[in-house]
């Protein structure tokens, strides 16, 4: 069936986007699968209270790429996202149904505890969330919790390979005991960004990480993204179609909880396979 | 005002020659009255209430002012070796030595009645004055001393002026003969106000010239030390349970429906409560601090309780994400960040409880600590009072001098009030983090 779909879906795109799928057909449609996936989900469906956000997603996030997150807001991108690093756990009325994996463990069955599982898989927030400490402190804070430094020499250089992955070394490195939320919109999510390193995680989320910063600030965490990805894998959620087509490899298109169609950042901006994913990315809805 | 606002689309619509501008520029006189008008209505009420609370503050400094000073007059003791005999110092005749000094101050005064109404004007404090000097000092029996001692209350009443002289002889506590004395006392530069010591430095007593408000004092701090100790920590831990890691269901609900409940329950129930629990079911002593400490603590907790967990819920779901998006476990999000961040709000909660709890009378009357007690209490289980208590001990009092007493106790206890609410501003100052 799904392998049916992607010959299918070759087919459309290699002769140009003519062959759209019509718009009342709702499974997935594209490259769900990659060849050495990190995480794999399968069939993943939430709920908040009786209500679905998030209907029967299959999806593979590689290793070392960037996946982008796109669709009109409401349609559970945010959700989803959560849901790879159990987020929603905290939201009393939410469930998550279906299987995810991490490097073939399923992160929801009885024995994953929450707590290594958020080391391994980072997040980054909408709006800039420093902790009200010192920038220092902000970086620290997780390889202390974790047990990753046990010396201050040790926390010094992670502290300071950190902000340098992240771009904020030269900034910040006269000021690291002054406050993190001292610092701009734009290096805040930075010192963010090298909170979640700090823990060298292996998967870092990110939900709208620019969607609160001007364009100066929006490129220069682009850039950052696009260097991180030799490290890490990475799974960006944003409602920007130039930035998922300047940052991703892979692009996943959501509809009202449905996963619409996945494919190369290339192929979906230029010959998209889906009614629904052209009607956005041309703009004829937002 | 609001009315001009929804008008403006609407006639908008209606006539397009009419723009936007206009419609808001005539709306706009009447919405600056309203502005204004509301504002009055502030201001009006922040003068009333001064206006009460200045009437409050005026009255009863005016009243108690005086209590902080006291009418001593000086006697010249000779500690006569015949009554100071051996090994009975603590029992000597020190009222008689009293007598004999002022005896000797007034040669003439001859007859029973108006001996007993000379020695009337000086405190009976004083043999307990001389006793103690003589205790402390044996090698100054036979010497003569010359002592300050409290005068009588009365007399301190007429030297304050709260005792009118230009009445009828028989409508005054003091008859003409003694006020021709205490005139001549003064005259002799014998009599003399200074500061009143013996009211911040001992208990109760009958005599109004020896009360002191140290024993009520001593037993509010030991009541709010354990009512502090006792309610910050347990109300700390419910609030952090109830609003970080309990489950939502009917019996939370329950648990929280009662805890709002419980905080508008007159306070007189704590105190029968107390009286059957913890009196006589466990068999506490009665009128100690410990007991009221206790019923006090049942009677803050709630307070605390919904003062933290409102603190709680103003911490941002940032910190907590952030936190809980890089490893860190419950516990260590509520630790580490949550906390930190609620403890001014629980602070303030705290202390307004304490605020409440120090000038809580009702509950206290019921498990005894409205007693009559001399001594200043030493520890948690000493019979002792509180000073809202002594205040409505004092106020009860027929005695003309307990009035200004009362007012002073009052005094006290605002000072205590205002210590404790500065304190509070200070430590959410101290605790803030604007960053
Ligand atoms: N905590 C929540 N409780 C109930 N419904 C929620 C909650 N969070 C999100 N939703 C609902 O789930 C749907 C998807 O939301 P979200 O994932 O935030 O969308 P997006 O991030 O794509 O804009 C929306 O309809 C939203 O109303
Ligand atoms: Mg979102």
């Amino acid at each position: 069936m799904e392998a049916s779909q992607t010959a299918v879906n070759g087919a459309a795109s290699a002769t140009a986007s003519q062959l759209l799928v019509d718009r009342s057909h709702r499974e997935t449609i594209g490259q769900q699968f990659v060849e050495n996936p990190r995480m794999t989900c399968r069939n993943v469906d939430v709920y908040y209270g009786d209500k679905r956000a998030i209907n029967n997603v299959t999806l593979d996030i590689g290793s070392n790429e960037v996946i982008a997150m796109i669709g009109p807001s409401g349609c559970g991108k945010s959700t989803f996202l959560r849901c790879l690093n159990r987020m929603n756990d905290y939201i009393d009325i939410c469930r998550v149904e279906g299987e995810i994996r991490l490097d073939g463990q399923n992160i929801y069955s009885g024995e994953v505890d929450v707590v290594p599982l958020r080391a391994m898989i980072g997040m980054v927030f909408q709006k800039p969330n420093p902790f009200p400490k010192s920038i220092y402190d902000n970086i620290a804070y997780g390889p202390k919790i974790h047990g990753l430094v046990a010396t201050k020499s040790e926390t010094d250089e992670v502290v300071e390979t950190s902000l340098k992955k992240a771009g904020l070394w030269e900034e910040v490195k006269d000021r690291l005991d002054q406050p993190g939320t001292g610092l701009s919109g734009g290096q805040q999510q930075r010192l963010c960004i090298a909170r979640t390193i700090a823990v060298n995680p292996e998967v870092i989320l990110m939900d709208e990480p620019c969607s609160a910063l001007d364009p100066i600030a929006t490129s220069v965490i682009e850039d950052l993204i696009d260097e991180l990805r030799e490290q890490y894998t990475i799974a960006i959620v944003t409602h920007s179609m130039q930035q998922a087509s300047r940052v991703s490899q892979r692009t996943a298109y959501f509809h009202l909880g449905d996963l619409i169609e996945v494919g190369t950042t290339d192929q979906i901006f230029t010959r998209p396979g889906h009614q629904l994913t052209e009607d956005y990315i041309t703009g004829r809805f937002g | 005002m609001s009315d001009s606002t929804i008008n403006a689309p609407a006639s908008l619509a209606a006539m397009p020659s009419k723009r936007t501008i206009d419609v808001v520029n005539a709306g706009l006189a009447k919405r600056y009255r309203a502005e204004k008008r509301f504002r009055i209505y502030g201001v009006t009420a922040i003068i009333l209430s001064l206006c009460f609370l200045t009437l409050l503050f005026v009255d009863i400094i005016s009243k108690g002012y005086t209590a902080f000073w006291q009418t001593k007059v000086r006697i010249d003791v000779h500690l006569d070796p015949e009554v100071l005999q051996g090994e009975n110092l603590q029992t000597a005749d020190y009222p008689g030595l009293v007598k004999k000094s002022i005896r000797n101050l007034f040669p003439d005064v001859q007859g029973r009645k108006d001996r007993r109404l000379l020695n009337g004007i000086v405190s009976s404090g004083a043999a307990f004055q001389i006793r103690d000097l003589v205790t402390a000092n044996p090698d100054r029996i036979g010497s003569t001393v010359q002592l300050w001692v409290p005068a009588d209350d009365d007399v301190d009443m007429l030297m304050k002026g709260h005792m009118p002289r230009d009445v009828p002889e028989d409508e005054r506590r003091l008859n003409d003969k003694q006020l021709a004395w205490i005139d001549q006392l003064q005259r002799e530069g014998r009599l003399q106000k200074t500061f009143n010591r013996i009211l911040f430095t001992v208990g109760d007593s009958r005599e109004p010239e020896l009360a002191g408000i140290m024993g009520a004092v001593m037993g509010s701090v030991y009541t709010l030390l354990i009512t502090l100790v006792l309610s910050f920590p347990i109300g700390v831990a419910t609030a952090v349970y109830l609003e970080e890691f309990a489950p939502k269901n009917p019996w939370t609900d329950l648990v929280e429906v009662n805890i709002n409940n419980l905080a508008a329950v007159p306070s007189i129930v704590f105190g029968l409560l107390g009286l059957a629990v913890f009196l006589n079911f466990f068999g506490l002593p009665r009128s100690a601090p410990l007991v009221g400490g206790l019923v006090l603590t049942l009677m803050t907790l709630p307070t605390i309780i919904i003062a933290s967990r409102a603190a709680l819920k103003a911490v941002p779901p940032s910190v907590r994400e952030a936190a809980l998006g890089i490893g860190a476990s419950k516990t260590q999000m509520v630790t580490h960040h949550v906390l930190p961040l609620a403890l001014p709000g629980m602070l303030t909660g705290t202390i307004i409880g304490m605020a409440q709890a120090l000038g809580e009378t009702a509950p206290l009357l019921m498990i005894g600590m409205v007693a009559f007690i001399v001594d200043i209490p030493g520890g948690f289980t000493d019979p002792s009072t509180v000073l809202p208590v002594q205040i409505y001990l004092w106020a009860d009092s027929p005695e003309r001098a307990f009035v200004e007493k009362t007012s002073a106790a009052i005094m006290v206890l605002l000072a205590f009030l205002m210590t404790m609410n500065a304190l509070a501003v200070f430590l959410r100052k101290r605790f803030e983090r604007r960053w």
